[in-house]
Formats: structure tokens, C-alpha cells, sequence
């Protein structure tokens, strides 16, 4: 009778998280991949219909935002990797006793909104604001320089929004590396130069896959940066979906292109962490 | 008081052939003096051992001579060349990490070649003297385990091996075996001491463990507070402790004071010691015009008598009182209050003899030979 519990416990004691998981997860998934089925218009309703073609649809559609998105994300990930490293490796490196103070300089403007950032952004790159303005003022710049819609402006500010989320797992990755073994590279003869690429940079691969992973998937699926400092050609996947569902109330559309990019998105992780190989995978989750 | 020069010090032709030299070196760090206008020699290919309590600056002169400090002021040669201001990677110096330092994301082959391949070593070659130094640690065929999969004690042959692959001129070792339980600790030391003889690198050993450093070392310094104490034989140092601190901090010593009375000529020195008994010791051990001084005697060194029984001849005997007896098994410890109230720690060796009592006088004889003077 004991032993029956004792074997059942372990399960009894998962419900709650498969409930969680079945009930917030599963179930929408399961919901977006079904309106993806269905055909119809918003004015007398949408039904099931097996209608499998809406992804060859939406795909041809949208194949040029899709691309674009994945472009966008690849650059501006890459980007904050770059700009980020120098922080994070400076932070835990040479932070001294004010590493905490300087990762929440990194993070106080994270404490506004998301939109409201962005909308500082739009800003400061439109064109008579503060950088351009002033340097058309002195001749540094044409008159005719605009950055606003441009592919720059939607990168930077996926760049900017990504950097958070790029510098923590990196400062947690760089700060666990023990000093005596960067030492030890300089004993065996490793310039600094070396010694970084030998040493500090594998060692902090467990971050930097975390890094990766938390910014390309989300900036791949951004449409807020699109939208405030985009324009008409630097439109991304996130931009048709939001405008199908709220805007077209094409449920299909947006449910098929959400599936697309989930399956995308699934696909990139799945190839990087063979590259990277599975140890990375489980340092970067644990 | 001066650091003593007496026996052991190398010769000059010792000197010249000296592996390191350090000279007139100061480290101090935001006016705290750690390294204080030190100078050293460690002769080629010697087992050498700096030993001291912690923060003697026994740790920072290793540093300086690896690379990892710049002397304040002073220099340091390798051989001829003057390294004071090389980065380590330019140096042909090697360490063993006291923490080992092994790289976490390389396998074993990758750990010990590191130092080959920034070398620029052809790969057969890395190959082949990786296989060779597994072997001398013991660890033959262990190329591709992985550092996670290694005991403590194999961690540490491995950072020994990979230091030691690259043939340094001098090898450095932070207290290696510190990590270490005792017994492996034992059997550790026999085995560096072993391949520094079959390799003849020079090993620069740092520890605090006077033991370990006595059991190894062809020779070593004492170091106190940024200062050498003394330099010499394992030996020479135990027999004869130059300072007070050498006298207490390598082994336990009983140290009397007293008044040096006669010393002109003769072969023995008369010293009166407080509390008025009159003891010799060598006259060559005494500085001349030197009056106030502390007499020294090792406590297994000790004779504990009946006062009953007559004093053996030629020796150098004083009475106390037995106010301590510990039993230890291989040997019997007695603390005897003797001249002037002085607390004397007496080993005598287990032979079955009847205890004395506590309370009880006793007298205390030892060879005047034995006697140092601090």
C-alpha cells in the first residue's frame, strides 16, 4: 500500500507543474495551430476547415518580412554581443567592489518601458533631434540625413533594448572564471591576447550561449522597434502578425505566421546547440 | 639581529651558477612593506624551499620571481638575465598553482600541451613529451580524461605535469600539496622530491610546513615579516637556529637567557644563565663582546635524571620541577619549570623508564654541543 504511494508521490508532486505547463502552453499552442485551420472573414466568423494551405499562403506572402526578421535579429544579436562583452568582461574583470553598482547603471533605464525607450529613441534619431540636428547645425552632416525608418534605426534600437539581457548572462559567465587560471595562461607562456581566446573566451561560452539564445529569439519576434522607428521597408514578421490579428482580425494569418516563426525559431536553437554542442545547452539552463 | 651566514651558504662559484638571483628586492603595497630588501640566490637544480608563517612574503617573492609582481625596487635574474620586469609569459619559469589552475574546458592533453603549443612546438613533438611527462607523474595513458574526472591528488600531478613539460629553468611551487589530506600529502612529497631528482630542474618550494620543507629541501630560507631569517641546510638550520624566530618556528627549542661570562680562547663559552646555574656552549656560536644572550636547546636533545643519580661528565646539566607530563606513546612530553621560572619542554623516548612524578626536581643534562645561541 506504502510502496504504491511512495511510487505515485513523485507524480502527485508534478501535477501542479504539468497542469501549469498543459494549461498555459500547451492549450494556446494547440488553440493558435487550430485558428491557423480555419478559413472565413471577420464579419461572419472564422470555422475549422483543415485549411492547410494558409501556411504555403502566409510563407509566400511573407517570405521577404520572415527573412527580414531573421536578418534583424542575427545583426542586432551580434551587435550586443560585441558591445556587450567589453561591459560585462570590464564589470567582473575590473568592477572591483562596485560590480553591482555598475550592472544596475547597465540596467536602470530597463526600469522604463519598453515602448517608452524606444519612443526616446525616435527621439533622438529623427531628423532635426538632438544627434542629428545638432550635427547638421555644424555642417557634420547633410540636410537631407534621416535615420528614422531606415534598417539602421530598427537595428540600433533592437541593439539597445537586447543589451541587458546580453551583459547578464556573460557577466554571470566571465565572473565564475577562476583568476588563478587566466593566471596560469600567462604562465604557460599565453599573451593576454592568448590568454583570452584560449582561455577566457571558451570559458565563458556557457553565457554567451545564454545570451544568444535570450536576444535572438526575442528580437526575431520584436515588432515595437519596427513600428516607432521603422518604416515601410523594414517591416518584420512581428509587425504582420500584430497587424493581421488586431488591425485585419485575419486570425488565420496570424496563427499561421506565429506557428512558421516558432518552428523557425525551433529550428535555428536546435542547430546552434549542435554546433555548440549540449554541455553548453544544460550550463546555460542551469 | 642580523640573519646569520654560517654553514650552507653557497659558495661563490655556487653563486655565479645560481638559477635565480634576487637582489636588494622591496614589494610593498600602498606603504605596507611585504617584501623587505631581499636577497637570494637559489642554486641550479637544488631543491629549495622558502619557508615561512603566512603573510611573510613568501607567497609574493614567488610571485615576483613568476611574474606575477613587479618588485617595488631591486632585481631579479634568471640566470643572466634580468627579468624584474617581464611579463610571466616571458619568462622561463613555470608554477605549480597552489589551487592547481587547471584549465576547466580542456581535457588533460590540452592542459599539459598549452604551454608547448603558445611555444609554437610541432604537434608530434607536443605529442610525444605529453606522453613522456604523464609518465613521470604517473598518470601514463590519462590524455583524454577530463579534468572533472580526476582526484585531488591527480589534479595535482596533472598541474605538475603540465608545468614541467616545458623544461623551465626554474619551477615554481605555491604550496602544491596544501590541498592535499596527510597521507597523500606524505606520499606527494617523496614523489616531488623524487622527479625534481630525475628531472634536476630547480624547484622553488613555498610552504609554511616546516616539516615538508625539512623532509625535501637540499636547501632553504627562512622568511619572517619580508625578511630572510635564515638560509641554509634542513640541517644546518634545525641544528642551529640563527634567530629566535627560526629557533621556535622550525621545530619547538627551550630558550634560557643569560649572561655570557668567559669566552676568550677556549673551546667553550661560559654562560651564567638567570637564576644563576652555569652552563657551555661552543665559544664559535657566540658573537664576540656579545654578553646578553638566550641559550637553546631542542627538547629531544634533553636528558631528564633523578637528581639522585650522579651527573654524567662533560655534559651541561640544570634542575626544575616537573609541572607537565603528557603521555604521547612514542614518547613522553615533560614541561619542567627550570631557571628563572622558565617553562623547558622535555621528549623523552618511550624506553619504558619509571615517569617521574609531578613536583618532582629533576635535572636536565645535554652535550654543550648542542647548545645554540640566539
Amino acid at each position: 500500500m506504502s510502496s504504491v504511494r511512495a511510487r505515485i508521490a513523485p507524480y502527485l508532486l508534478s501535477f501542479p507543474g504539468w497542469f501549469w505547463l498543459g494549461l498555459f502552453f500547451l492549450l494556446p499552442i494547440i488553440t493558435v495551430l487550430s485558428v491557423a485551420l480555419q478559413t472565413g472573414n471577420p464579419d461572419t466568423g472564422y470555422t475549422f476547415t483543415w485549411h492547410w494551405s494558409e501556411f504555403s499562403t502566409v510563407l509566400s506572402n511573407y517570405n521577404g518580412e520572415l527573412v527580414r526578421s531573421f536578418i534583424y535579429g542575427g545583426i542586432s544579436t551580434l551587435a550586443a554581443f560585441v558591445i556587450a562583452y567589453p561591459m560585462a568582461y570590464w564589470i567582473a574583470f575590473h568592477g572591483g567592489l562596485h560590480k553591482s553598482t555598475y550592472l544596475f547603471i547597465i540596467l536602470l533605464p530597463f526600469f522604463v518601458s519598453f515602448v517608452i525607450r524606444t519612443l526616446a529613441w525616435q527621439f533622438l534619431l529623427s531628423d532635426n533631434g538632438i544627434v542629428l540636428g545638432s550635427l547638421k547645425s555644424i555642417g557634420l552632416l547633410p540636410q537631407s540625413t534621416h535615420v528614422l525608418s531606415t534598417p539602421f534605426a530598427v537595428i540600433a534600437g533592437l541593439t539597445y533594448n537586447a543589451l541587458p539581457y546580453m551583459v547578464l548572462p556573460l557577466y554571470v559567465a566571465i565572473e565564475k572564471i577562476d583568476r588563478r587560471v587566466v593566471r596560469a595562461a600567462g604562465d604557460l607562456y599565453a599573451s593576454g591576447v592568448q590568454a583570452f581566446f584560449r582561455v577566457i573566451l571558451p570559458l565563458s561560452s556557457a553565457g554567451i550561449f545564454a545570451g544568444f539564445l535570450l536576444v535572438f529569439v526575442t528580437n526575431v519576434g520584436d515588432y515595437v522597434n519596427a513600428s516607432i522607428l521603422g518604416g515601410p521597408g523594414t517591416t518584420m514578421i512581428g509587425n504582420v502578425i500584430q497587424n493581421s490579428y488586431l488591425e485585419n482580425l485575419d486570425y488565420p494569418t496570424a496563427s499561421a505566421l506565429s506557428s512558421i516563426l516558432m518552428v523557425l525559431l525551433l529550428f535555428v536553437i536546435w542547430l546552434y546547440a549542435r554546433v555548440f554542442g549540449t554541455e553548453a545547452v544544460e550550463e546555460a539552463v542551469a | 639581529m642580523l640573519p646569520a651566514v654560517r654553514e650552507g651558504v653557497p659558495n661563490e662559484a655556487e653563486v655565479a651558477a645560481a638559477d635565480v638571483h634576487l637582489r636588494n628586492v622591496v614589494k610593498t603595497y600602498g606603504g605596507v612593506v611585504a617584501v623587505d630588501d631581499l636577497t637570494l640566490e637559489i642554486p641550479r637544480g637544488e631543491f629549495f624551499s622558502l619557508l615561512g608563517p603566512s603573510g611573510c612574503g613568501k607567497t609574493t617573492t614567488l610571485g615576483m620571481i613568476g611574474g606575477f609582481e613587479t618588485p617595488t625596487s631591486g632585481t631579479i635574474m634568471l640566470g643572466d638575465q634580468d627579468v624584474s620586469r617581464v611579463p610571466p609569459y616571458k619568462r622561463d619559469v613555470n608554477t605549480v598553482f597552489q589551487s592547481y589552475a587547471l584549465f576547466p574546458h580542456l581535457d588533460i592533453f590540452g592542459n599539459i600541451a598549452f604551454g608547448l603549443k603558445r611555444k609554437g612546438m610541432p604537434k608530434e613533438q607536443i605529442a610525444s613529451r605529453v606522453t613522456e611527462v604523464l609518465r613521470l607523474v604517473d598518470l601514463p595513458g590519462y590524455e583524454k580524461r577530463k579534468i572533472s574526472e580526476l582526484s585531488g591528488g591527480q589534479q595535482q600531478r596533472i598541474a605538475l605535469a603540465r608545468a614541467l613539460v616545458n623544461e623551465p629553468r626554474v619551477l615554481l611551487l605555491d604550496e602544491p600539496l596544501g590541498a592535499l589530506d596527510l597521507k597523500l600529502r606524505k606520499q606527494m612529497q617523496a614523489e616531488l622530491k623524487r622527479i625534481q631528482q630525475d628531472v634536476g630542474i630547480t624547484f622553488l618550494y613555498v610552504t609554511h610546513d616546516q616539516e615538508e620543507a625539512m623532509a625535501m629541501s637540499d636547501r632553504l630560507a627562512v622568511m619572517n615579516a619580508g625578511k630572510i631569517e635564515q638560509y641554509g641546510t634542513p640541517r644546518d638550520v634545525y641544528e642551529r637556529p640563527a634567530t629566535r624566530f627560526v629557533a621556535s618556528f622550525l621545530g619547538a627549542s627551550n630558550l634560557i637567557a643569560g649572561k655570557v661570562v668567559s669566552s676568550g680562547g677556549a673551546e667553550f663559552a661560559e654562560v651564567v644563565l638567570a637564576g644563576g646555574q652555569t652552563v657551555r656552549v661552543p665559544a664559535e656560536r657566540v658573537t664576540p663582546g656579545q654578553v646578553e644572550i638566550s641559550v637553546g636547546i631542542r627538547p629531544e636533545k634533553l636528558l631528564l635524571e633523578p637528581v639522585s643519580e650522579p651527573a654524567a661528565p662533560g655534559y651541561n646539566a640544570i634542575t626544575g620541577q616537573v609541572i607537565l607530563g603528557t603521555y604521547l606513546g612514542v614518547s613522553h612530553q615533560y614541561i619542567v619549570k627550570g631557571p628563572a621560572d622558565t617553562e623547558l619542554v622535555v621528549y623523552v623516548q618511550n624506553l619504558g623508564a619509571t615517569a617521574p612524578t609531578l613536583g618532582e626536581t629533576v635535572r636536565l643534562s645535554w652535550l654543550p654541543e648542542h647548545t645554540f645561541v640566539v
